[in-house]
Formats: structure tokens, sequence, C-alpha cells
């Protein structure tokens, strides 16, 4: 089905609310900011094994920006790693979906994060380890605009392109907002491109809900040799469902009954429409 | 090397790294100290297994996380000030909780570091470790016991820190007989009258100072403690119920390391009178390492005194 990817988006986001809304907390904003690019990434881009998540040679994705964990688990369980009814056990003290992602307790996370800034580096240190091994797994990392205002992003940035981390692609949700506004108020980080650029990293920005430009910009990136690539994906914080979208609010906060019900009419909305197409 | 003679604990590290990698799938982090970390010994011998990552050790420890997810074992190497205090949150979240791989090889702790001053004398990384659930810390005590306690690491499966020193110190083991158990202390002496608990350097002038206490007729225990964590609580417990009096000794910060850790098992099994040797919750200072050792009263004389004390606290 020409929808298959983007049904299974909208599905997680079905999911990742629910959750957020079951345990009255989590992240919505910036795991539907996401939706459309892990979609890609795990239906159609990565060699995976849902079967068997420990798989040596797999590609491998780090969530750096971890407190997306809800979208994560949702893809996941769209993908077949584990049931989705876990979904809405999120956050819960007799759940194994803990608030930021555990690669001990949840098949197919590949590394704990949530300590904005580490996963990245994390993500280097698995590309490394195939380049060391001639092993030729792919490494993506997602990451925050504003989890790059932490120092350790840059650490990390020098070091990839330094050895030649052209098996690692970082995605960047540039949705423009962090907890506290607007990106550009808190702690200006622009020009992102021109910054990556200067680190020696080839640099691509996307429309990160245009699916053809997703899956292009990952196969530009991995067409690369000898230096990693990022993709600066403009995305829409909250995409998806109308009261969301472009709120700093929402980053943290979980919605209430009648929201949480309007989110869903919208998501199931969109959802029908795209079953049709 | 006969015992006696002096050898640097950073050296030994470096030696047994470099006679690890031909039997192990060891990869070695260093964040532009190899050359005072001995990881130079290494990256001589298999540099495509050297991986430095400049001056940026939170990064370091993250990216050893990594490594290790994929099967590896990483040894990743700094000064303890820059590895436990500066990455500690690194080595917590990223390298802890998920429990992987990683060892820590932490050299340049302690007061011996000697004319770097308070900024580099890291005196508090016992203490920071010892907050993280799952992490094997080990401060080897000579050469011999370093050497096994690198190799230990290897065959330990899970996130282990090494304290290595600067300063060059005697050979106390014996290679041919010495045998290292990670979380077991050794029984170095008996006695009745105390015990010494000591610590990596320590641990000859705490047999010193067993020599300057049977002038005074005091027949005092000596137990090695390599391992701070997982601790042997037995034998602290054994020692306290069999002499009732304990002195610890250590090159650290008296208020979270040895004393700490042997104090928690004393209150929780045997309340005996106790006293610590360390830096008294006082930062360092520039100066010859012997020198300040001495000044910090980190001393087999400081020591025998701390144990006539304890001895007297006993008779209250």
């Amino acid at each position: 089905m020409k929808n298959s990817t983007k049904i299974h988006a909208y599905k997680a986001r079905k999911l990742a609310l629910e959750g957020i809304y079951n345990a009255a907390s989590g992240h919505p904003g910036g795991s539907l900011s996401i939706a459309d690019i892990l979609a890609v990434l795990y239906f159609e881009k990565m060699n995976i094994d849902p079967e068997n998540p420990k798989m040596a040679d797999r590609d491998r994705l780090v969530l750096s920006k971890g407190h997306c964990a809800p979208i994560l688990y949702a893809m996941l369980a769209e993908r077949g790693f584990f049931s989705t009814d876990l979904c809405s056990t999120l956050r819960r003290a007799d759940s194994i979906l803990q608030g930021h992602p555990d690669m001990k307790g949840v098949p197919g996370v590949d590394m704990s994060t949530g300590s904005l800034g580490q996963g990245i580096s994390a993500a280097n240190g698995m590309a490394l380890s195939a380049k060391l091994d001639g092993k030729d797994f792919k490494v993506y990392a997602i990451l925050g605009d504003g989890e790059i205002e932490e120092g350790q992003v840059w650490e990390a940035a020098m070091f990839a392109a330094h050895y030649k981390l052209d098996n690692l692609v970082a995605i960047l949700d540039f949705n423009g907002l962090q907890i506290d506004g607007d990106i550009r108020e808190v702690m200006n980080s622009t020009p992102i491109d021109k910054k990556f650029e200067a680190f020696n990293w080839n640099v691509i920005t996307i429309d990160g809900h245009d699916y053809d430009q997703i899956r292009n910009a990952i196969e530009e990136a991995h067409k690369v040799e000898g230096k990693p690539s990022i993709i600066i994906a403009k995305c829409v914080k909250g995409k998806g469902v109308s009261f969301m979208e472009n709120q700093a609010g929402w980053h943290g906060a979980a919605p209430n009954k009648e929201q949480f019900e309007q989110a869903i009419s919208e998501l199931d909305e969109a959802l029908s429409a795209l079953e049709t197409e | 090397m006969a015992i006696g003679d002096k050898k640097a604990t950073r050296e030994s590290y470096g030696m047994a790294l470099a006679q690890l990698g031909e039997k192990y799938d060891i990869v070695v982090m260093d964040a532009d100290l190899s050359k005072s970390t001995k990881t130079d010994t290494f990256k001589k011998k298999f540099p495509e297994r050297f991986i430095n990552t400049g001056i940026a050790e939170g990064n370091m420890l993250s990216t050893a996380a990594g490594i290790a997810s994929t099967g590896k074992i990483v040894f990743a190497s700094s000064f303890a000030m820059f590895a436990a205090g500066r990455a500690f949150e690194q080595i917590r979240n990223s390298i802890g909780y998920p429990h992987l791989n990683v060892k820590i090889g932490a050299t340049h702790a302690g007061i011996s570091v000697g004319e770097d001053g308070a900024t580099h004398q890291c005196l508090e990384d016992m203490g920071i470790m010892r907050t993280i659930p799952g992490m094997v810390i080990i401060n080897p005590a000579d050469h011999v016991e370093a050497t096994a306690a690198v190799e230990a690491a290897v065959k330990y499966d899970g996130p282990v820190y090494l304290r290595f020193g600067r300063l060059p110190v005697p050979q106390i083991f014996d290679e041919n007989t010495y045998k290292f158990e990670i979380g077991k202390g050794v029984q170095l002496a008996e006695g009745k009258d105390a015990t010494i608990i000591a610590t990596g350097l320590m641990v000859p002038y705490a047999m010193e100072a067993r020599e300057l206490l049977k002038n005074d007729g005091i027949d005092a225990a000596v137990i090695n403690i390599h391992t701070i964590k997982p601790i042997d609580r037995d034998i602290i417990e054994k020692a306290a119920r069999e002499t009732g009096a304990i002195v610890t000794a250590e090159e650290h910060n008296v208020n979270c390391g040895l004393g700490s850790a042997v104090a928690e098992v004393l209150c929780e099994t045997c309340p005996v009178p106790m006293l610590r040797v360390g830096t008294q919750d006082v930062f360092g200072k520039s100066g010859k390492p012997y020198e300040l050792l001495k000044e910090y009263g980190l001393s087999a004389e400081n020591i025998a005194e701390n144990v006539k004390k304890a001895i007297a606290l006993k008779t209250r």
C-alpha cells in the first residue's frame, strides 16, 4: 500500500499519546514531531529483526533525545518487537516502559538515553565499532534541536568527523522549540547547518514530514564516504494534533481526557483518509 | 621486578593492557593523556584498537558505552579527577545504568600526584563511584595487584573502576603466589589487639605501622582491601569480632571512601571503636608526593597512633 509507512506513523502517534495520557505525564510534542522519520527508518530502512532484537549486525538507532521514548516504544510495538497493548502502560511502576529508554528492559532499544548529549556519543561508539570490525551496519542518532546546546554534542561532532564515521546518520528534529520556549530565544544555536559543516559533516536539510525527502536524504547520507551525515529535519512540534502543533507548552505535558479524545479523533481522521487514499 | 622494587601502578596498567591485548579483543580509549596514563604502551602495540578522543572525557565515556554495547570490552582512561569527577554523569547514565562492559582506568588518583596540586589530586573518586549501583571499584596496592586487577576486570562482565597512582610504589606481593579475586579482602597479618584495614599505597604503611606497634606491645592485624565495592563484609566483620578495634587507611577523603565503607559494614554487623586515616575532608596542595603524604597523615606513624587511640576507646 502506498501509504503503509505513513499509516504506521499515525498509528504510532496514537499509541504514544495513549501512553502519555494514561501515565498523565510524558513528552508528546517531540514524540509527534519525529514520528514520520522513525516510521521511515523502522519500516523501510533499518536492517532489524523483531524476533531477534539483539541480532549482532543489525542497524542501530539511538534516541539521543530520550524524552521522546513514547514514540520510540510505539514504533517498536508497531514493528512487532512487543505487543502494542504495552504502550498504554508507559511510565507505570509495573511496566518495562520506563520514562526514558532502557536498553536492558525493552526489546529493540539499542541504548539507554535520557540525559541529553550522551546518545550521539554512544552512537559514535557503535559506528566506530562497526568500522573496527569491518562490518557494514548503520547507526542512526536522533537529536533534538534544544539538545545541541549540550557541549558534549560538539565533542561528539568532532569525534565523528575525525574518525570518518560515514556509517553514522544523525537526524536533528529541528522543530524550533524547547521547554522554555523558542530555541533562538532560550539559547540561539543557529545556524545549525553551518556549524555542522564547519565540523566537517555532510549536511542535508529537509522537511521532516515529507516522506520522499526523508527517504532520499537517508539514501544520500549513505552514499557519502569519509564523513558523517546529519539530516536537519524541519519538523512541527506536536505534528498531527492541531492544538499541540508549534506549542512549547506541549513539550512535556499530558493531555486531559477531553484533549486526549480530540487528539485521537484527529489522528483517526487522518488515518482513515490515508487508508482510503 | 622483585619485592621492594618500585613501580607506579599506572605503569602496571599500561603493561597489562599491552599484554592482554594479545589475548582479548579489547579497545583502549584515552583523552589526550596516553603518555601519562600509560595507555601509550597499548597504543604502540595495537594502534588500530587505540582511540584518542582528544580532551573530552564525557564524550569518551559515552562513546565507550556505545562501543561496549556492540560486544567489545572497552578500557577508557584519564586522570581520576576527570574520569570519576568530570564524567560522573556519563558513567552513571551511559555505563552504570545499562551495566555496560566498560572499564574505567583512572590514573593519578590521590594526593601523591604531588606538584600538580589540588585540582588534579582526586580524593573523592572512590566515593563518587560507590554511589553507582553495580559498579566494581578496585584500588590496587602494587604492581602485582594492579596487573592482576586489570585481567580480573577484563574477565568480569560489567563496569569496573580501576584506580591507579602516579607515584612509584614498592612491590609488596609475590607474583608467583598472589591470587586476586574481585571482592575478596586479603589478610596480610594476624593480630589480636586491633585490625588495620588498608587500601592502595597505604597497604605497605599499614604493615610498617604493625611493626612500630610491636614496640609498644601491640599486636595489630592487617587486611588489604583492594576491592572497595563490592566490599568484603565477612572479613571486616570477622576482624571486628576478633580484634575489637579497627583503623582504616586510604589515600582518599575519609568521608566517602574505604573508611566510610568499613564503617557502614561495622554499624550493620559488629560495631566496635573505629578510626579513619586518610585526608580529613580537605583539598590537597602542591608539593613533593612524600612530603604531602606525611603532612596529610598518610604515614605508618599516624596509622600506629590511631591504632593506639582506637584500642583506648575499647576500654571506655
